[in-house]
C-alpha cells in the first residue's frame, strides 16, 4: 500500500484539477484547475523515473557507479520541457482572462453568452 | 538521393521566418514578404523531396548527432527526425495550403491591425505542424503539438472581440486538457517500453505480450488526439473556434491543423506504433460514423457561413476516420485521398467565406444573395469547392468518397456504407443551401456597390479551385504511385493486427 500511495495521491490531484475545470464558473478557478492537473501530470512523470535508493545520474572518476543504480534521468529532462510548455499555456490563459474581464467586467463564465445557441 | 541534413529545415525555416518578422516588423511590407517566402521555401523543399525520394525510402536525421544515437543500454536516447512516404504526403499538403494562405493574407489581413503578429504566429503554427510530421520521437511529437496548438489558440483570439476571446478560451482549456492526456499516454508508454523513439517502441511492443495497461494508453491517445482532430464526442470547441478566427486561419485550422495534429498523429501512433489492433479499428469506425452524422445534420441548420463550414469539417473528418478504421489498403487509400481533398476544398471554402466577408462585410447567409454577378471569381471558386465537398463527379471529392464507400462495401460493412451514402446526400443539401443563399437569388440594394476582392486573394482562390477540379487525377496509376501509394504503404506495413 505504502509504495502505491504517491501514485494514488497523484491521481487524486489530477482529479481535483479536472473537477475544477468542469464545475467552476469563475475563469480564474478554471485556469487554476488546468494548472493543478498539469502539475499532477508532471509529478507523475517524476514518479515514473524514481527508483528506491537510486542516485543521481552522474558518473564519477573516483568511484565505480553502475547505470543500474541511478534513477532514470530522461524524465527529468522531459519534465523541464513540460513545465515550460505549461508556463506558456498558463500565461496565455491569464492574458485571455484579463481581456475577457475588460470586455465583460466579470470573471463569471455563465455571464459570457456570445457563443450560446 | 537526398541528404538527410535538409530535413530539419521544415521546422527551421518557419521558425527563422517568425523571428525575423518580429525583428523587422517596422519595415513596410517585410512581414508579408517574409511570411510568403518562408512558406514558399518549405513548400519548395517538400516538392524537392517528392522528386528525389525513392519509393519506400526512410530518411533519418539524428538531431545534434551526439552520443545518444549509439544505443545507450540498447535504446536510442536522442531525437530522430524521420521522413517516409506518409510524412512526405502530409508535408506536401500542409506546406501547399500554408503557401496559398500566406499569399491570400497579404490582402485579407489589411483589415486587421498588427499584421506582423499574424504572420509571426502563422509561421510558428506552421513550424509546429511540420515538426509533428517529421518527428520520430513521441515526446517530441507532444512538444510540437503544443507549439502548433498554442499558436492556434492565439490566432483564434486574433480579433480580440468578445466572440473571439470566448472561443479561444474554450479552445485553449479543452486543448490544454487534451495535451495533458496525450502527455499521460506518452508517460505510460515510456514507463512500459523504456524508450521514446517510435521505431524502438514498435519493436518492443511487437515482441511482447501487451498488458492491460495498453488499453488505458489507447484511451488516452484516442481522447487526446481525437480532441485535436475534433471527432465527435470531442468536437465541442471546433464550431466556435474555427469561425471566430480570421478567414485565412480558419482555412489553416480546418484545412490542415486538425489533420496534422489529429488524423496524422492517430494514424502514426495507432498504425505504426501499436500495429493497428482490432479494437482500434472498431473505435475509429464508430467515432467516424458518429462524426459524419452529427457534423452533417447540425450543419444543415446553420445560417452563419463559416459555422456551417466548421460543422461540415467535423462530418468530413468522420469520413477520413471511417476509411482509416476499415483498415484495408483500399480504405486507407480512400482516407488519405479524402484527407488531401478535404484540405484543399475546405481551405478554399473558408477563404471564399473570407472573400465574401471582405467584399460585403457579412457572414450571415440570410442577408446575402445574388453575389455571383458581383463576385465572379469568388462565386466560381466557391462553386468548385462546394461541388467537390458535395461529391459531384468529376470533382475530386467524388472520387475519394467513392473509394471510401467502396472500401466499406468490400470489407462487408454494408450498414456503414449505406450511412456514408446517406450522409453524403445530407452534405449535398447543406452545400446547396450555402450556394443558393449566398450566390444565387436577387442582389439586395445594400450590396449594389460591392467589388471583387484584390488580386492576391483572387490568385489563391483560383489555384485552389483548379486543384479541386483536377484533384481526381491523383488516382491515375502513374500519379498515384509517386504520391498516394507510398503513404498507404507506410500505414499498411505498420499493421500487425490484434493485441
Amino acid at each position: 500500500m505504502n509504495a502505491h500511495l504517491p501514485y494514488i495521491l497523484c491521481i487524486i490531484l489530477f482529479c481535483i484539477g479536472v473537477y475544477a475545470i468542469i464545475s467552476k464558473r469563475n475563469i480564474i478557478k478554471i485556469i487554476l484547475g488546468v494548472v493543478i492537473a498539469e502539475y499532477a501530470v508532471n509529478l507523475f512523470l517524476i514518479l515514473v523515473a524514481y527508483k528506491v535508493g537510486g542516485r543521481s545520474a552522474i558518473f564519477s572518476e573516483t568511484q565505480v557507479i553502475l547505470p543500474e543504480s541511478m534513477v532514470d534521468p530522461l524524465p527529468h529532462a522531459l519534465v523541464l520541457t513540460s513545465i515550460v510548455i505549461g508556463l506558456a499555456t498558463t500565461a496565455f490563459l491569464i492574458a485571455l482572462a484579463i481581456r475577457l474581464y475588460g470586455k465583460y467586467g466579470t470573471f463569471d463564465i455563465t455571464r459570457m453568452r456570445e457563443l450560446r445557441g | 538521393m537526398i541528404s538527410a541534413s535538409i530535413v530539419p529545415l521544415f521546422v527551421a525555416i518557419p521558425l527563422a521566418g517568425a523571428f525575423l518578422i518580429a525583428l523587422f516588423k517596422r519595415i513596410k511590407g517585410m512581414p508579408d514578404t517574409l511570411g510568403v517566402l518562408a512558406s514558399a521555401g518549405t513548400f519548395t523543399i517538400s516538392i524537392l523531396f517528392l522528386l528525389k525520394m525513392e519509393i519506400g525510402q526512410r530518411i533519418i536525421y539524428n538531431v545534434g548527432n551526439w552520443g545518444g544515437f549509439n544505443e545507450v543500454l540498447g535504446k536510442i536516447v536522442g531525437i530522430q527526425l524521420v521522413t517516409d512516404g506518409l510524412t512526405l504526403f502530409m508535408l506536401l499538403i500542409v506546406n501547399f495550403v500554408a503557401f496559398i494562405v500566406a499569399v491570400y493574407s497579404i490582402n485579407y489581413m489589411t483589415r486587421y491591425t498588427q499584421k506582423w503578429q499574424f504572420y509571426c504566429l502563422f509561421l510558428l503554427m506552421l513550424a509546429g505542424m511540420n515538426g509533428v510530421l517529421i518527428t520520430g520521437d513521441l515526446f517530441n511529437l507532444f512538444v510540437f503539438v503544443e507549439i502548433a496548438s498554442l499558436a492556434s489558440y492565439a490566432l483564434v483570439a486574433f480579433g480580440t472581440e468578445k466572440r473571439e476571446l470566448e472561443a479561444s478560451f474554450k479552445y485553449a482549456v479543452m486543448g490544454g486538457m487534451a495535451s495533458l492526456v496525450i502527455l499521460l499516454g506518452v508517460i505510460f508508454l515510456y514507463s512500459y517500453t523504456g524508450t521514446l523513439n517510435m521505431a524502438d517502441m514498435t519493436g518492443i511492443l511487437a515482441g511482447s505480450e501487451q498488458p492491460v495497461l495498453m488499453y488505458l494508453v489507447f484511451g488516452l491517445f484516442m481522447a487526446g488526439f481525437g480532441l485535436k482532430a475534433a471527432m465527435v464526442p470531442f468536437h465541442a470547441w471546433l464550431p466556435d473556434a474555427h469561425p471566430s478566427a480570421p478567414a485565412p486561419i480558419s482555412a489553416m485550422l480546418s484545412g490542415v491543423l486538425i489533420k496534422a495534429l489529429g488524423v496524422y498523429a492517430i494514424a502514426r501512433v495507432f498504425f505504426t506504433v501499436f500495429g493497428f489492433p482490432h479494437q482500434i479499428s472498431i473505435i475509429l469506425m464508430t467515432l467516424g460514423a458518429m462524426s459524419m452524422g452529427v457534423g452533417a445534420l447540425v450543419a444543415l441548420r446553420q445560417w452563419d457561413m463559416k459555422r456551417l463550414l466548421a460543422y461540415s469539417s467535423i462530418s468530413q473528418i468522420g469520413y477520413i476516420m471511417l476509411g482509416l478504421g476499415i483498415g484495408t489498403p483500399l480504405g486507407i487509400l480512400g482516407a488519405l485521398f479524402h484527407l488531401f481533398n478535404h484540405s484543399i476544398f475546405k481551405s478554399l471554402l473558408f477563404l471564399d467565406s473570407g472573400a465574401v466577408e471582405y467584399a460585403s462585410g457579412t457572414r450571415d447567409m440570410k442577408q446575402m444573395g445574388g453575389f455571383s454577378r458581383k463576385l465572379p471569381v469568388t462565386s466560381g471558386s466557391t462553386l468548385a469547392g462546394a461541388m467537390s465537398l458535395a461529391g459531384v463527379p468529376p470533382f475530386a471529392g467524388f472520387w475519394s468518397k467513392l473509394v471510401i464507400i467502396l472500401a466499406a462495401v468490400q470489407a462487408n460493412h454494408m450498414k456503414l456504407a449505406a450511412w456514408a451514402v446517406l450522409m453524403s446526400i445530407v452534405t449535398i443539401a447543406y452545400v446547396l443551401k450555402m450556394t443558393r443563399f449566398a450566390f444565387l437569388g436577387s442582389l439586395k440594394d445594400v450590396f449594389a456597390n460591392i467589388k471583387e476582392v484584390p488580386v492576391f486573394m483572387r490568385i489563391s482562390l483560383i489555384l485552389l479551385a483548379l486543384v479541386c477540379i483536377f484533384g481526381g487525377m491523383l488516382l491515375i496509376p502513374e500519379v498515384r504511385d509517386s504520391f498516394l501509394s507510398p503513404a498507404v504503404r507506410v500505414l499498411i506495413s505498420g499493421m500487425r493486427g490484434g493485441v
